[in-house]
């Protein structure tokens, strides 16, 4: 299944003019570039040069100083049906809840977005991710990588056109490094975007571009 | 839409029952301020009689604020609250959503607790059902005024104290209100104004506090 017939193709993202502030000092100005669907945009750039706040500023989390993000036409704030019918995002925090299951965070998570829950997909990407036999655990009883890898396993599920991930790679070991980078390839193969920042160097086969702060 | 406000309720009620020292801490707070009452001022049941809509209702009105800092705190700290952001419905409905989770969990079991202490305190059936009816409409308006102060604190240092410091001024209306029914009932006048003041409250409350709380959030996430 490809994103076109969610209505929701061949719009891309704009970001036009865009500057952003934190705390009086000038993290970056008139930053434009844009997305087209199939597309990934890697950000780098040093630690503090401003890729976390380009990621909300995407995301509409934040707002930015200057500039606006486009998705189609629309204002990424004002998109019919919320900034979250088009997009999924992972930030630092994993946003699981520790007294559930792993199994119920992500279920809970494709409710709140309005889907029908699939326990047979939920159980089947946390198996992909490694995490088969964590399903009921109280997710406080993983591990931080464990943990991330259950944020990422709701991410996927969510099925989003445009994912925004703020180092993913974080806490993750190469087996599971593995499995995302195929996740993302088939993102953009069916015509998804992503927007991605990471310290690490992965090679990821498709349309990728690259963006440098600072 | 309201599969997803549902999904929410049934979240946070969850969360409550695998964590029930939190709710039982409010209500324990709840029973101990009332029982101390009577240790302080004199074992005279008159006396204790005539001051118990006030206790009983500032009792209440405390034991809420404490509950409050839980109210988005644990959301925001683990970024569900952020994700919250992201979801297709109007931050509005779900912050009232989880309000409304939040009165269930802490202002409905004070409801249901206070004729123990009313007993305690020497009031009268007739005054107990207006304590109850009062409570039942008074303590949604706390948990709602309640959840733009939680809002507001969201993330700060001392938040707790913050959060006494903003909203305490604006329960005097609800608490003048509550316990001036007990009272009425208990000098044999009618409580149907304070009774429809409290509901015409509750109501403006329910419509005008959740666009607040969403915006507060919406600032204090930025």
């Amino acid at each position: 299944m490809t994103f076109e017939s969610s209505g929701l193709a061949d719009r891309k993202l704009r970001a036009v003019d865009l500057a952003a502030e934190r705390g009086e000092r000038r993290l970056f100005e008139h930053l434009h570039f844009s997305l087209s669907p199939g597309q990934l945009l890697q950000v780098s750039g040093r630690n503090g040069s401003g890729k976390t706040s380009l990621l909300r500023i995407l995301s509409g989390l934040s707002r930015a100083s200057e500039g606006d993000v486009f998705w189609g036409e629309e204002r990424i704030q004002s998109i019919d049906g919320g900034t979250g019918s088009c997009l999924g995002y992972l930030g630092h925090h994993n946003a699981l809840k520790e007294d559930l299951t792993a199994e119920e965070n992500i279920l809970i998570a494709v409710r709140l977005g309005g889907g029908s829950p699939d326990r047979d997909a939920a159980l089947s990407m946390l198996e992909r991710l490694g995490l088969a036999g964590y399903e009921d655990l109280p997710t406080r009883f993983l591990s931080q990588g464990q943990k991330r890898r259950v944020a990422l396993a709701r991410l996927l599920l969510q099925r989003r056109p445009l994912m925004i991930l703020d180092e993913p790679y974080a806490a993750l070991d190469v087996q599971v490094i593995d499995v995302l980078r195929s996740s993302i390839e088939g993102h953009l193969a069916q015509r998804g975007m992503i927007v991605i920042t990471t310290h690490q160097a992965v090679d990821i086969d498709g349309d990728c571009h690259s963006l440098h702060l600072g | 839409m309201f599969r997803s406000l549902f999904a929410l309720l049934r979240r946070d009620l969850t969360l409550a029952l695998r964590r029930p020292q939190d709710a039982l801490t409010v209500v324990g707070f709840f029973v101990v301020v009332v029982a101390l009452f009577p240790l302080g001022i004199g074992p005279d049941p008159e006396f204790l009689r005539s001051l118990a809509p006030g206790v009983l209702w500032v009792a209440a009105l405390l034991a809420v604020m404490l509950s409050l800092e839980r109210l988005f705190s644990d959301d925001y700290r683990d970024g569900t609250l952020e994700q919250m952001l992201l979801v297709p419905e109007p931050l509005g409905l779900l912050v009232l959503t989880k309000t409304f989770a939040h009165w269930l969990i802490t202002g409905l079991p004070l409801v249901l607790i206070s004729p123990l202490l009313a007993v305690q305190l020497n009031l009268r059936a007739d005054e107990i059902v207006m304590l109850m009816l009062a409570l039942l409409l008074g303590t949604p308006i706390l948990s709602l005024i309640g959840s733009i102060g939680a809002a507001l604190t969201l993330g700060l240092r001392g938040g707790g104290v913050l959060i006494a410091l903003l909203i305490l001024p604006l329960y005097a209306p609800p608490l003048i209100l509550g316990a001036g029914a007990v009272d009425a009932v208990m000098h044999g006048a009618s409580a149907q104004a304070h009774l429809s003041l409290l509901g015409a409250m509750m109501v403006f409350a329910l419509f005008a506090t959740p666009w607040a709380t969403a915006a507060a959030v919406r600032i204090m996430l930025d």
